[in-house]
């Protein structure tokens, strides 16, 4: 069956941003991560799983997290890592993304090799 | 020691879209993990009700209110102070009986549905919002208020509104009383 255009892509895309309470975000983001944790057997698991999540934040999502000394490799940032990913991957800048302890929080990209190349036959101009 | 009237001002705020994707995500990882609408419905439930009993502190350390006195002031309160404070709306609410312990909250605009235009085929039964009942249920649960909440009508799957229904069930020492 034929269907109109979807309404949702007629919206204007500079409507207003609106905001919602830190709190909110963080008691979610809390949830989220003890519903990964308990489906995974591994750390290194449960970074991939926010990672896959953020796929669809920053030491703003670390804040509220405190890990066990047990956990102490995971890095709650891996979902920021996954969305930052996401994003750049969608800009056509495709890129690895991942979160380690390092200074804090530190998000490495890693770009891929046509990124680069581009980048430099740009600049050649 | 005075305190100053009014609501204390809670300046943390982030941006919408994070948060309403952030959910997004998480109802797209539960349907992965469940095949029956059901079990994402009341695994989202179950989220939500995890998430209540920590909001009401939360809730509590960051607005003034005073004590609820009967369940339309509770009502009211959760509709105009709470869904304010937390998702930046503010649903109507309406006593739906006359033994004045069920309400209605009709919500007119939803943020967590922002960017869902409408359910998947396969997913009819989803009760896309379904972690807000469990929250609502959570937060009354921590203030010894037993109530069931449910969503009576959802604008995903065609109403013409999305209305969350409130039921206060009488309180447990009640019953206890009665059974003495």
């Amino acid at each position: 069956f034929t269907r109109g255009k979807s309404p949702l892509l007629e919206r204007p895309l500079c409507r207003p941003r609106g905001e919602v309470s830190l709190s909110a975000f963080a008691l979610l983001f809390c949830e989220l991560v003890q519903y990964c944790q308990r489906r995974v057997y591994s750390v290194a698991e449960l970074q991939a799983k926010l990672a896959q999540l953020g796929h669809q934040r920053e030491p703003l999502v670390n804040t509220f997290i405190s890990v066990p000394r047990e956990n102490s490799t995971l890095n709650c940032a891996a979902f920021s890592a996954g969305l930052v990913e996401a994003v750049l991957g969608a800009s056509g800048f495709p890129a690895k993304v991942t979160a380690h302890w390092h200074k804090g929080t530190t998000l490495m990209i890693k770009f891929e090799e046509g990124v680069i190349a581009r980048e430099k036959s740009l600049e050649g101009r | 020691m005075s305190r100053t009237p009014g609501r204390k001002q809670d300046s943390h705020k982030i941006s919408r879209e994070l948060f309403v994707l952030t959910y997004g995500a998480l109802v797209a990882q539960l349907c992965k993990d469940y095949e029956k609408d059901e079990d994402v419905n009341s695994c989202l439930d179950k989220m939500g009700y995890g998430i209540g009993i920590r909001l009401i502190d939360d809730f509590l350390a960051h607005s003034d209110v005073k004590r609820c006195r009967s369940y339309s002031e509770t009502a009211d309160m959760i509709a105009q102070v709470a869904f304010k404070m937390y998702l930046g709306v503010t649903p109507t609410v309406s006593c739906s009986s006359a033994a004045g312990n069920e309400f209605s909250l009709i919500l007119d605009k939803n943020p967590l549905v922002d960017f869902v235009e409408e359910l998947p085929a396969e997913r009819a039964s989803l009760c896309y919002c379904n972690l807000l009942c469990g929250v609502i249920r959570g937060a009354l649960e921590m203030v010894h208020l037993a109530a069931e909440v449910t969503f009576l009508q959802d604008r995903l799957k065609g109403d013409a509104v999305t209305e969350i229904g409130i039921t206060f069930l009488r309180k447990a020492e009640d019953k206890k009383a009665k059974k003495k």
